[in-house]
């Protein structure tokens, strides 16, 4: 038993049923408290705010008047505020601990962001105010935008689509109407490798195209005598991420880039892991002709249910004439906001979205470009490469790592470690909770047998990795010393135990009803 | 009846002209719980390679290759309501789709048991 200076056990005792302890009386226990649903907690026929009923005012809605109770539980500003902060409190969030969730890039939201988010002059802004009235809105925009066509070495970038897939969805349109202009609607086949993101192929799917899977090499990296051998005619281009969902740098880029090019076909990037090269590579000079930046990964604007999602797409010199409106432009010390299709330079493919984009993440991720300066994002991203391979070298002995060689900022596992020894990827996750660390990404990349991939980011410290790290090497000890009980029961110290992911999955329940009607 | 087996993991039980398909004990296990299952519709035809159906797990979501070229004459429709039973029985009651076989001579290209054995060994 793990014991503190005083004697006194230091954590839980394991495998001690709880069943030991006498039930409370509220159902909580301590701070871990029970937490009903909100349609349970609040009576379905009081009400939490208490206005007088109107008098003297005849009703108008005629036959529309509501007869019957709408079945909204009744609750005031307190009881609804206390479910979710009750609720917020059972979860794993980046502002309580690491977040070794890889491909997902889950990094530290500087306060300074949220600070200058909410300035009045970007948070009470109307998109149907006159232009005059919302310049530094427009400048902050402008900035935002040079900055990335800068960081990128790119001719344009439509700041609007929402989120990662969005933009990928912005970038094949634009590769698409490229194509159109040219007259060749013949080439639909757009190349996707093996280790892709699942949005890549959807993306394709989505705007008319088929895709063609590339397998990858012994490397972890896109087979190219397999990519040599599906080029052709009848290719629209290459959908690829780097460094990829393995987490490493795909080295032949620059020959992919060049072999797609010579085939007639467009190079898009899949910009999810921008993090970890930016400030140190542009893709432009890579030959990339469109790649989505996802401001919530890269420039810490926060996702996850913490805020909407950015992913401002920009364009090589090819296919900026096709990028979509609005854009934001400097006439003298005016910003203008291009609106319509025929005030365009070029000849945008249409629009992302009815207005401009997520404001509140173009200020937040300006912000942290500013704060870091052009060497600091260098350094961020250094450090996100380094804090991955630090947790390579010191796993490596008792994980199995899934490549040889270093990594960029994710290091992947597979679970050549686990044989025989009755655990899974899943247990082994699982386990993590008790540990008190949100799990890895599990199971993806699919060409990884039980993958574990993980991402520290340069939010951690040294010492921070290393109790992270310390904890994982118990954890394959004792599932390589056959203490397999640990694993299977996981997680006991969660407010939630195991759940039945396969029960949940096989017959869901999506809507909550009153017991009275069951 | 010989059975054949791919090296996508799919098994075609033939008689006759008619051959049944399905996923191996191994691929069942390799997936982990199937939750989903997507069928083609009867009377679709298909060409050796190309996708034949869908199975989902909790793990991922992965295509079923036609083993040969064909005609689907039969799917195993009480999989939509118990995906279950491609874990219970892979092999048998977890049948996908029956074809009408095209040309019998694509057989010669699959594994028989023992190839496969060593296959995933």
């Amino acid at each position: 038993m793990a014991m503190n200076s005083q004697g006194r056990p230091s954590r839980p005792v394991h495998g001690v049923d709880p069943g030991a302890y006498p039930d409370t009386f509220s159902g909580s226990r301590g701070l871990d408290q029970a937490e009903p649903l909100l349609f349970e907690r609040g009576e379905l026929n009081n009400t939490g705010v208490d206005l007088p009923e109107l008098k003297g005012t005849p009703s108008r809605l005629g036959t529309f008047e509501r007869d019957a109770n709408m079945g909204m539980p009744g609750l005031s500003e307190p009881e609804a505020m206390r479910h979710y902060v009750r609720l917020s409190r059972k979860n794993y969030a980046i502002d309580l601990g690491l977040y070794p969730l890889g491909s997902c890039t889950m990094k530290h939201n500087p306060r300074l962001n949220e600070k200058m988010a909410r300035l009045p002059g970007f948070i009470d802004v109307h998109p149907l105010q006159p232009e005059s009235t919302v310049q530094g809105a427009l400048e902050v925009m402008g900035e935002l935008a040079h900055w990335l066509i800068t960081l990128t070495n790119t001719k344009a970038v439509a700041l609007s689509p929402k989120a990662g897939a969005h933009g990928e969805l912005c970038g094949m349109l634009a590769i698409r109407a490229a194509l159109d202009a040219k007259g060749q609607t013949h080439r639909r086949r757009v190349l996707v490798p093996e280790s892709a993101h699942g949005t890549n192929p959807a993306t394709a799917a989505q705007c008319g195209f088929i895709c063609d899977e590339i397998p990858a090499d012994d490397t972890g990296r896109v087979d190219l005598a397999a990519l040599e051998a599906k080029l052709g005619d009848d290719v629209a281009g290459i959908m690829l991420t780097n460094p990829n969902t393995c987490g490493l740098f795909e080295r032949d880029i620059i020959k992919i880039a060049d072999l797609i090019h010579k085939s007639g076909g467009y190079f898009y990037c899949d910009g999810a892991n921008f993090n970890a090269i930016m400030g140190r590579v542009r893709p432009g000079d890579l030959g990339i002709d469109a790649m989505h930046i996802n401001l919530h990964k890269t420039f810490s604007t926060p996702h996850g249910g913490g805020g909407p999602g950015a992913g401002p797409t920009v364009f090589s010199e090819a296919l900026a004439p096709f990028a979509p409106v609005p854009y934001v432009i400097q006439e003298g010390e005016t910003w203008r906001l291009v609106e319509q299709e025929a005030d365009a330079e070029g000849e945008p493919f249409g629009r992302m979205v009815a207005f401009h984009g997520q404001m509140g993440m173009f200020t937040r991720a300006l912000t942290y470009m500013l704060s870091h300066g052009s060497d600091g994002l260098r350094q961020a991203a250094e450090d996100a490469v380094l804090n991955a391979n630090y947790i390579l070298a010191r796993l490596k002995s008792v994980m199995t790592p899934a490549f040889d060689g270093t990594c960029m900022h994710e290091a992947l596992f597979d679970d050549r470690f686990l044989k025989d020894t009755g655990v899974t990827t899943l247990d082994f996750a699982k386990a993590m909770i008790d540990e008190g660390y949100h799990p890895m990404t599990m199971y993806f990349p699919l060409v990884v047998h039980g993958a574990m991939l993980i991402e520290p980011t340069e939010t951690e410290s040294k010492s921070g990795l290393d109790r992270f790290c310390d904890t994982l090497i118990g954890l394959a000890e004792a599932a390589k010393g056959g203490d397999k009980d640990r694993f299977l029961a996981a997680p006991i110290h969660a407010p939630t135990k195991r759940l039945d992911e396969t029960r949940a999955a096989r017959t869901p329940v999506l809507r909550w009803t009153p017991e009275a009607a069951e | 009846m010989t059975t054949h087996f791919t090296e996508d993991h799919e098994w075609i039980k033939v008689d006759g002209e008619e051959g049944v398909i399905g996923i191996t004990v191994h691929a069942a296990e390799q997936l982990g719980d199937v939750v989903f299952v997507e069928l083609p519709e009867v009377g679709k035809t298909v060409e050796k390679g190309d996708e034949l159906a869908v199975v989902e797990s909790v793990k991922a979501a992965s295509d079923i290759f036609a083993p040969v070229s064909g005609e689907v004459i039969a799917v195993n429709s009480a999989l939509e309501a118990e995906p279950a039973k491609v874990n219970e029985a892979p092999e048998g009651e977890g049948w996908f789709v029956k074809l009408k076989v095209k040309d019998a001579s694509e057989l010669a290209d699959l594994m028989d048991e023992a190839g496969y054995k060593a296959h995933i060994a």
